[in-house]
């Protein structure tokens, strides 16, 4: 067990997988020399060979529609595309086929692939670089879409994503790459992808978060603590398909909740985590759910990414006022 | 690279070069040939009697679907479009399958577990990337399978038939890029689909070499893809064939070509017929007679027939099916509305 960042849980549960299986393949775009734009990959290609940590053509698309070849003929490809808003050229193959065909082949021909997919801003990136457009992939039916928010969470995630029977799409909070470290074991065991975690006891709201705005979420509990509110802090993790009992458990205890993302408000995920909460605790409720959401707009560049991305400060706000209600 | 395509029957059935297939080979492949049309035209009368929900016919297209899947071995794959049910049973996918397919239902789908033939794909150009991967993954297993992967004209103007073709040579795939170029896409007339002067050229972009081959001439379809498969099972990489031909029929059984294409075109292809060459040919070897010509004709029928009856009488795709087929295992949410459906 060492100290590790989330960047690192993720390298070091692809070193694992490469390992332990001749079957996983991991391809990309500048995944084998230089180890990702991210670097995640670092190293990889040296340890376990070119042919294993594959360099491909500039082609998203190509990418993903020959990964789905790999993965009908039994192999076990780990895909990487550079940034969420450079996964549309893939879109096709993902929801043409990467999603459906188990289903339009009755189970005979499966896609147990991994599209691990960097996303999100406030690394003041060009354009294109921070999108948060997870709700697009959560609506696809046949797609698991998850999203860890801890280093040993992302490890042991990551692991059961590439173990699993059927494609999931990971995202990965970029702005939490580097930031947080925790214990990591050395090889840690797959972790549930159906289920929420309660990561912090409250009994007077809860806040929902998933992926890297579970940073501002956390803070907000720690500074509606120190004002005297018991906040409970869900961490979603798994966006698709979604279980809401953890949360609505949670809801029943609270009677309050606030719903945090990054991505646009309108049609996002935060709308289908309140109507299921509506399906599963109305009646429980002390007050409206509310959101704290980026806006309907473009993710602005640079200098003004602030001004969209969710502060601490709105969601203890939202918070203050739910409880007020 | 040929600027003629490959022939060795002209269109009167006439050996113009000696012939790469001996005679049995022929016959075989003629056999097969009248099959596939039998098929097709009761495809066609099955939907107008409403007992298809679809049916993209293929006449004129026998030669290039028939002699080509018959170079593949067992174990090789096969990722077709839509248009190409010939190819996919002479690669062992199941008839009656591809009948419950056009009935419209997802049992049609699901080939037995030896079938290495992927299901029908709709998107146009979408599934030879797909090929691609499997061609890929044989050469990591280290076997020497291959992968031969069908499309149309039209297809070669979707990106993705670039990117299959760009990865492939990049990755030396074993991969055999198989288009019919049968000259329409629905409405589009290859001439309005590439600038390019044939197909074929494409290949010149990605590294690899391109056949062109007259399409409606089945030795010479057998030959160009053997070749090919033989290249892709030594390891030296993929192939593009232009097999050129001609959509005799309509796009689909819901399409009208009277539309946007005159009658005169179709009947100077009828000239070229693949069926009618193979046959001219190999009554001049004095291999074909009317009489075998009823009895092929008799056991294509009963065959067919046989596979439709099959093909009704599947089982009913049960409403719990829909939810089922989603994931290895049922997640909670999707179980739930199997519940809600009422289909428990």
């Amino acid at each position: 067990m060492a100290s590790r960042t989330l960047a690192q849980a993720i390298t070091l549960a692809l070193d694992n997988a490469l390992g332990r299986s001749d079957d996983i393949i991991v391809l990309g775009e500048d995944v084998g020399r230089t180890g990702g734009v991210f670097r995640i990959t670092d190293g990889l290609r040296a340890k376990h060979g070119a042919h294993r940590v594959v360099d491909t053509p500039l082609a998203e698309s190509g990418i993903v529609g020959t990964a789905l070849g790999l993965a009908v003929a039994g192999m076990r490809p780990v895909v990487e595309l550079q940034f969420m808003g450079f996964s549309y050229p893939a879109f096709d193959q993902i929801i043409s086929h990467v999603a459906r065909m188990r289903h339009r082949t009755r189970h005979r021909f499966t896609v147990p692939m991994v599209i691990r997919i960097p996303y999100g801003g406030g690394i003041g990136a060009a354009e294109h670089h921070s999108e948060s457009t997870e709700t697009i992939y959560a609506h696809i039916p046949g797609l698991k879409v998850v999203v860890p928010s801890r280093p040993a969470d992302a490890a042991g995630m990551l692991r059961a994503a590439i173990e699993d029977p059927d494609p999931v799409i990971f995202l990965e909070p970029i702005r939490m790459y580097r930031s947080v470290k925790e214990e990591v074991p050395d090889d840690s065991p797959p972790a549930r992808l159906d289920t929420s975690t309660v990561e912090r006891l409250g009994s007077d709201i809860t806040l929902v978060s998933w992926g890297a705005m579970m940073k501002e979420t956390r803070e907000a509990a720690e500074k509606l603590a120190a004002s005297g509110v018991s906040a409970e802090v869900v961490d979603l993790r798994c966006l698709a398909p979604m279980n809401v009992d953890t949360l609505a458990a949670s809801v029943r205890k609270t009677g309050r909740a606030v719903v945090i993302h990054e991505a646009p408000r309108s049609a996002g995920l935060g709308a289908e985590v309140i109507a299921s909460l509506q399906e599963h605790c109305a009646y429980d409720l002390e007050a409206p759910v509310a959101r704290v959401t980026g806006w309907d707009t473009v993710i602005p560049l640079k200098m003004a990414e602030h001004h969209y991305l969710p502060s601490t400060e709105r969601i203890v706000t939202t918070a203050e006022r739910v409880l007020a209600s | 690279m040929a600027e003629r395509p490959l022939q060795f029957l002209n269109p009167d059935g006439q050996l113009i070069e000696k012939s790469p297939v001996d005679l049995d080979r022929a016959v075989a492949l003629y056999r097969d040939m009248v099959l596939a049309r039998v098929y097709d035209k009761k495809g066609v009368a099955l939907q107008k009697q409403g007992r298809l929900a679809t049916y993209a016919p293929f006449e004129g297209q026998e030669a290039a679907q028939v002699a080509s899947a018959a170079t593949l071995e067992q174990g090789d794959w096969m990722v077709p479009s839509y248009r190409e049910p010939a190819a996919m049973w002479m690669h062992g996918y199941p008839m009656e399958l591809l009948i419950a397919t056009r009935r419209g239902t997802e049992l049609g789908g699901s080939p037995p577990d030896d079938v290495r033939v992927l299901p029908v794909s709709i998107p146009v150009g979408s599934h030879m990337l797909h090929a691609v991967g499997l061609a890929w993954a044989e050469r990591l297993r280290g076997t020497d399978r291959v992968a031969i992967t069908y499309f149309g004209d039209g297809a070669t103007s979707e990106g993705d038939f670039h990117e299959a073709m760009n990865f492939a040579g990049v990755l030396n795939a074993g991969c055999i890029f198989f288009c019919q170029n049968n000259g329409w896409a629905i409405s589009l007339p290859r001439e309005e689909q590439t600038a390019a002067e044939t197909i074929a050229h494409k290949a010149v972009g990605y590294g690899m070499p391109g056949v062109l081959v007259d399409g409606n001439d089945a030795l010479a379809v057998y030959e160009a893809t053997r070749t090919a498969v033989e290249r892709a099972r030594s390891g030296a990489g993929p192939t593009l064939i232009e097999a050129q031909t001609y959509r005799m029929g309509p796009h689909s059984t819901a399409d009208d070509p009277g539309r946007y294409r005159s009658p005169d075109a179709t009947e100077e292809w009828r000239t070229r017929d693949p069926v009618e060459r193979l046959r001219r040919y190999l009554a001049d070897q004095g291999s074909w007679t009317p009489e075998w010509q009823a009895e092929l004709e008799q056991d294509g029928s009963a065959l067919v027939e046989q596979a439709v009856v099959t093909a009704e009488t599947l089982p009913t795709f049960r409403p719990e099916e829909m939810f089922d087929g989603m994931f290895a295992e049922l997640p909670p949410g999707i179980a739930a509305q199997r519940a809600e459906a009422g289909a428990i």
